[in-house]
């Protein structure tokens, strides 16, 4: 039942990622593209993806536990430090530089294989020497 | 309105794509108690993380990624994208993987799952990947490479 739930979630994040234009490099570059061409359909995207959320966790507030699992296992909201801070700008940097971020760069893998799998064996290692430096 | 001032935008397939990410987020939270975030699931599916969701589910959700996209592009006109020369993508990809590890998490986990969760930490991580997310494509387009 868990491993059905997480292949749906993975499986609906991945069509809305390519529907929505998020796998697209060149679409997110337009968007960070502040002095170009500038294109805002990523903004749609966060958009519409955030009111689901939202509802998503009011519902959250009122749940003992999650429906398919025992306890909800969520990340803290407070405490901001230099690591999340330097993370969040060098994870901006090779967004811009690649115009891939995780999801649509593992989405793509089932469709152009070749041109991204430079990006997802690099963002492995990166996260592999996180781990090394980190230990 | 906007079609008149941004004719290359595709706000429609974006709040419909947007929306269906928020709905594959709100089924990790709501059945599994988790946050759909892309970078976390993967360096547990892979491994490379030592906590996190169990290995089940990480894999699951992060085999879901291409199986979903193969299900868009073959019953839509979907057309290839352009990437950048592997030589980018290679140094792309190493700071993004370094970076959603140290700051725990990417545009999935911080943007969609945190900012809907008004977490103070998402919000902040957000503004600083967006801001130099900006910040590289002006840098990229003053040195010509765009």
């Amino acid at each position: 039942m868990r491993i059905i739930l997480a292949l749906l979630s993975g499986t609906l994040f991945g069509a809305g990622l390519v529907i929505s234009g998020m796998a697209d490099p060149g679409r997110v570059r337009a968007f960070l593209d502040l002095f170009g061409r500038w294109d805002p359909t990523l903004a749609f995207v966060m958009g519409g993806a955030i009111v689901p959320m939202a509802i998503a966790w009011t519902v959250q507030r009122r749940l003992e536990s999650p429906l398919g699992d025992k306890a909800f296992s969520l990340p803290e909201t407070r405490g901001i430090d230099t690591r999340l801070a330097v993370g969040a700008i060098l994870f901006g940097i090779g967004w811009g530089l690649g115009g891939l971020c995780p999801g649509p760069a593992i989405a793509s893998l089932s469709l152009s294989p070749v041109a991204v799998a430079p990006f997802v064996l690099a963002m492995f290692a990166g996260m592999g020497l996180h781990r090394l430096f980190t230990r | 309105m906007i079609a008149d001032l941004f004719p290359h935008a595709q706000p429609g397939a974006g709040l419909i794509g947007g929306v269906m990410i928020g709905l594959a987020a709100a089924i990790m939270l709501l059945g599994l108690g988790r946050i759909a975030g892309v970078s976390g699931l993967a360096a547990r599916a892979t491994g490379i993380a030592g906590s996190g969701a169990p290995h089940g589910i990480a894999i699951a959700f992060i085999l879901g990624l291409p199986l979903g996209a193969c299900i868009v592009a073959s019953v839509t006109d979907w057309k290839p994208a352009t990437y950048s020369a592997p030589l980018m993508l290679v140094a792309a990809g190493l700071i993004v993987g370094f970076g959603t590890r140290l700051g725990s998490g990417c545009t999935s986990g911080h943007g969609v799952c945190g900012l809907s969760r008004l977490s103070w930490r998402s919000v902040v991580a957000t503004g600083l990947f967006m801001a130099s997310g900006f910040a590289t494509v002006a840098v990229m387009r003053i040195a010509g490479a765009l």
